[in-house]
């Protein structure tokens, strides 16, 4: 039914010290799909999109178990650098730069190695392109990107995350911060994007789950709250014919 | 409720006593300074060195320089380490399992906030033992810069770790999303964003360098020839109000140089503002 993803979790659990944030994930993200993580608060959807690029790392305290594998390859076998040029991520709030719009989407593309200054250019304009902001922002690339909107500043952070030329993009509540217009454009450029990239989604917003994605995974907490997958599958099949009692309650709303 | 008001109304009118009181204690400190000091200085004051002897006659060209001298001097050693040192422990040190690395840590910490209330003669009698004799620096600019430089190094540390933990996470985690290393992240996005805090620093340690006394009185020597190098002895400015106070009959001298003083420390305070706002614009 699916296709072979480009990524995927094997048996993947998470902790933090002593407490068990995942337990035994195992899911495959379709490629050039929308897969929506949904569940209620600290069911660890977070935790879980922070996995697939070593965001958890940062944590100090992490542990891992089971494999996560990007491109078939376990990512903790593969440079972390590498993985997270391939795995690009969109957080919850607008985070641009203090730096100019132009320097925020060079950003990555510099690091990497790019200096050319036209080949710079091409490929900041190509990212603001294809996060359809270019129009709203093409005459004031110098100017800081905090002049922008939130709305503008979540597709600023969307095109800083192309620029990389990635082949996921990881968006953790992308629109929960932005306004109702603002998040329909979010969810338009999503349409768009995959065609080019598999893109998961973090949502609180069951109805934005369905309108933009094409899989959902159901996460809830077991008895010692850690994150457990309860169902995952063809958004459309979830949603109108959820296979586990627990997705039904949750998608009609009776908790969460 | 009317009492309320009563009770809220002499509140605000101690408040604005004190700071209308703070204001003009400082206004006449100021004002005593230059008005008394203003009358002695002239081009002439600037450009020429003090006579030296019992007179006080002459001017503090060379004060000026041994000023300039030891602030730069102390800089040159202060901020990198005091920068390195703050970067370390916001950035690195708590990401470091090592027990022993930890504690460490724990002792800088403890380490950094003691130096920062420890009297400034301290650092003198340290620098005065360990600079000036047993390394045969002598009194010297070296000596001072050294000395000094234990005395700023915690300014810079506070303030470099004050600077960096206001710069929000988010653009961390961005930049380490992207695939930059931790050292890239640091250099090319937080550095750029603390800047105003951490010059903030430099330019308070400078202020510091130029108003202190006691600690170069016993590691600079008070040589009122213009020094030449970094083993020349020499009289900052500050030292000079001391000298001409106590040991000569030119109180009138020390008030002129005590003036460029204060006017030198309220540029200095200046230059900390315009440089924070040109900066955050």
């Amino acid at each position: 039914m699916t296709k072979e993803g480009v990524m995927k979790t094997i048996d993947y659990s998470l902790y933090y010290g002593d407490f068990k944030a995942l337990n035994g994930i195992t899911v495959n993200i379709p490629i050039n799909r929308i897969t929506a993580i949904i569940g209620p608060s600290g069911c660890g959807k977070s935790s879980l999109i922070r996995s697939f690029n070593r965001m958890n790392d940062l944590m100090s305290n992490s542990r891992t178990e089971g494999t996560i594998l990007v491109d078939g390859e376990d990512i903790y076998s593969q440079d972390v650098v590498r993985l997270r040029k391939k795995v690009g991520m969109v957080f919850q709030r607008p985070n641009p730069f203090p730096k100019s719009i132009f320097a925020n989407v060079a950003y990555g593309p510099r690091i990497h190695g790019i200096r050319d200054k036209s080949k710079l250019a091409a490929i900041v304009e190509n990212s603001i392109r294809d996060a359809a902001l270019w129009d709203e922002v093409k005459d004031d690339l110098g100017k800081s990107a905090f002049s922008l909107s939130g709305g503008q500043q979540q597709r600023l952070c969307i095109a800083r995350a192309l620029a990389v030329e990635p082949e996921v993009i990881l968006m953790d509540e992308p629109a929960s911060a932005l306004d109702p217009v603002a998040t329909l454009k979010i969810e338009e450029l999503m349409e768009k994007l995959k065609r080019k990239y598999t893109i998961v989604i973090v949502t609180h917003n069951m109805q934005q789950a369905a309108r933009v994605s094409d899989f959902t995974a159901f996460l809830l907490t077991d008895s010692e709250r850690a994150g457990n997958l309860i169902e995952f599958g063809p958004t459309i099949e979830m949603f109108t014919n959820p296979v586990d009692n627990r997705t039904e309650d949750y998608i009609s709303g009776r908790f969460g | 409720m009317i009492q309320r008001k009563i009770k809220q109304n002499l509140a605000f009118s101690a408040m604005w006593l004190s700071c209308g009181l703070t204001v003009l204690i400082m206004l006449f400190v100021i004002g005593y300074v230059i008005i008394k000091g203003f009358g002695q200085i002239d081009l002439e004051f600037f450009l020429t060195p003090p006579r030296g002897g019992l007179s006080g006659e002459g001017g503090i060209s060379s004060t000026i320089v041994a000023t300039v001298y030891l602030v730069i001097t102390t800089l040159v050693f202060a901020t990198p380490l005091g920068v390195s040192a703050g970067i370390f422990l916001v950035e690195y040190a708590d990401n470091i399992k090592s027990r022993f690395v930890q504690k460490l840590v724990v002792f800088a910490r403890f380490g950094v906030e003691t130096l920062a209330g420890v009297p400034s003669i301290i650092f003198g009698l340290f620098g005065y033992a360990l600079f000036v004799t047993s390394l045969h620096f002598g009194f010297s600019i070296l000596s001072a810069a050294l000395a000094g430089t234990c005395l700023v190094i915690p300014v810079i540390i506070r303030t470099t770790e004050e600077a960096l933990k206001a710069v929000p996470n988010s653009y961390r985690e961005a930049s380490l999303a992207m695939g930059a290393g931790k050292w890239e992240t640091i250099w090319k996005v937080v550095l750029p964003s603390a800047i105003t805090g951490i010059s903030t620093g430099i330019v308070l340690s400078a202020g510091r360098i130029v108003s202190e006394t006691a600690i170069f009185y016993v590691t600079l020597g008070g040589s009122y020839r213009t020094p030449t190098s970094l083993m020349s002895s020499g009289r900052t400015m500050a030292l000079h109000v001391y000298y001409l106070a106590m040991e000569t009959r030119a109180f009138d001298k020390a008030l002129a140089t005590a003036a460029v003083l204060v006017l030198l420390i309220v540029l200095l305070n200046l230059v900390i503002n315009i440089v924070s706002r040109w900066l955050s614009a």
